[in-house]
């Protein structure tokens, strides 16, 4: 239950609602908790609902630092 | 899927692992507890505890709805289902938590309640609707990442006049069951699962933001990362514990920066206030009566509130003498300590709560640890 999921916006509906797409999968949320949503955002969903949106500067930023901390360890112990 | 296999790379978690082995101090042990039970499910399906060097330990926690829920609030829903006007909806985790006597809420289905499994709150909305002389009860249960959904059923429930539509509300919060541990005797006495740090979890925080631990960082001296639910954002919270350990430093940091704001999510959170208020007390299963640690309906939606439409009763709380799952909660023993481990209690047939979810850590130690852990024992 506990599981929430990245998923793409592929269509906005009425009343709040939106269809994404997880892997592949259609599936239609809520997004009554989101402000400002577009088509091609990802956002988390959990129990049927988006939770927050998911800034892809953000995610590309702690996807380098994390790369930099893989390697630098490698670079101390050979 | 994309913001979730990059975060999974296994030469990128082997990198962390060295820089966790290089910077963690030998002479020192860290022991930090996984809060969330999500973070549990996913400790041990990727074998991170296997990457990291000896002296850091993860203590998992209970962040797990399923798991806190005594059963007697399952007795309650049980008692309530049985009502032949009323339609029980319920997230599907919940139908084999096991209640007092070996009751659950499939059982409950087997003799002939009327229960459905939902998906969404949305769901009991349109049973709701299909079903006008029905009383469809809602099973409302999860900490701050669920509530926000029964918030806005309820509001949508008052905006369509559903009068047939009620709510048995069960949500939990997260920062008072994080202060109740760092408080508890068997926690803080030596010799026991002291607690250097916690990693947070991240959906949580994508609703109440990283400002309400704060003050339990400062409070207790404790290092708080807030972290994301795939491999290599666990690893990078636990590198980050390891450096506030070091520095001398117990501050909330946020390793989800990619959907985490500090604020958190106000839409949500404004959704939540508007329909729910604090309760006085509640009774978690493990960890006991803890103060203004859950949410009832505010008086506006009072009509919504299951128990009181119903006159549902507190019942008293019988659990099985031998099921450990008390002090597993609380990170003072692990699964192997209990004498019911894998022989009467599996996931097939659960004794305690822990067995039941994925993410109850007798469930993960038995699905994916059981062999190692038998090896310990017998050592
Ligand atoms: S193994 Fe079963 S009985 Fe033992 S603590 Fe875990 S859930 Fe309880």
């Amino acid at each position: 239950m506990c599981l929430s999921v990245p998923a793409e916006v592929t269509e906005l509906l009425p009343g709040d609602m939106a269809i994404v797409s997880i892997d592949g999968v259609s599936l239609e949320i809520s997004i009554a908790l989101i402000d400002d949503l577009a088509v091609g955002d990802y956002v988390l969903v959990h129990v049927g609902y988006a939770l927050a949106k998911i800034d892809p500067a953000e995610a590309e930023r702690t996807l380098e630092l994390l790369r930099e901390l893989g390697s630098v360890a490698q670079e101390l112990r050979p | 899927m994309k913001y979730a296999d990059e975060f999974r790379d296994k030469t990128i978690a082997q990198g962390l692992a060295r820089a966790i082995g290089t910077e963690a101090d030998p002479q020192r042990a860290y022991r930090f507890m996984e809060f969330c039970g999500g973070h549990t499910h996913v400790i041990f399906r990727y074998g991170l505890e296997d990457l990291l060097p000896a002296n850091v330990r993860l203590i998992h926690g209970p962040g797990c709805p399923v798991c806190v829920l005594p059963a007697s609030r399952i007795d309650m829903a049980i008692r309530l289902a049985a009502r032949p006007q009323v339609t029980l909806c319920v997230y599907g985790d919940l139908m084999r938590v096991p209640g007092s006597q070996g009751q659950s809420l499939l059982r409950a289905r087997a003799l002939g309640a009327d229960i459905r499994m939902v998906y969404s709150t949305l769901d009991a909305i349109r049973i709701a609707e299909q079903a006008l002389d029905q009383e469809v009860v809602f099973f409302a249960i999860g900490f701050e990442t669920t509530t926000p959904a029964t918030a806005v059923m309820i509001r949508l429930a008052r905006k369509k006049r559903l009068k047939n539509l009620s709510v048995f509300c069960n949500h939990v919060l997260t920062p008072p069951a994080m202060q109740s541990i760092l408080e508890s005797p068997d926690i803080r006495a030596l010799g026991r699962a002291e607690i250097d740090g916690i990693i947070g979890p991240a959906h949580v925080s994508a609703i109440i933001g990283t400002e309400p631990y704060g003050r339990l960082a400062k409070e207790f001296g404790e290092p708080i990362v807030i972290a994301g639910f795939e491999p290599l954002d666990v690893m990078q919270a636990i590198l980050m514990l390891v450096r506030q350990v070091n520095g001398g430093r117990y501050e909330v940091e946020n390793q989800y920066s990619r959907a985490v704001k500090r604020e958190g999510n106000h839409r949500a959170m404004v959704a939540v206030s508007n329909v729910f208020e604090l309760r006085d007390e509640f009774e978690w299963r493990g960890l006991g009566p803890i103060q203004d640690s859950a949410l009832k309906l505010k008086r506006p939606y009072a009509k919504f509130d299951a128990e009181a439409r119903f006159v549902m009763h507190e019942l008293p709380v019988v659990d099985n003498p031998a099921c450990e799952c008390g002090a597993i909660l609380r990170g003072v023993k692990s699964p192997v300590d209990c004498k019911l481990f894998g022989t009467v209690c599996t996931p097939e047939t659960p004794i305690g709560s822990c067995m039941v979810s994925s993410e109850g850590a007798c469930a993960a130690h038995w699905t994916y640890g059981r062999g190692r852990d038998y090896q310990l024992r017998r050592a």
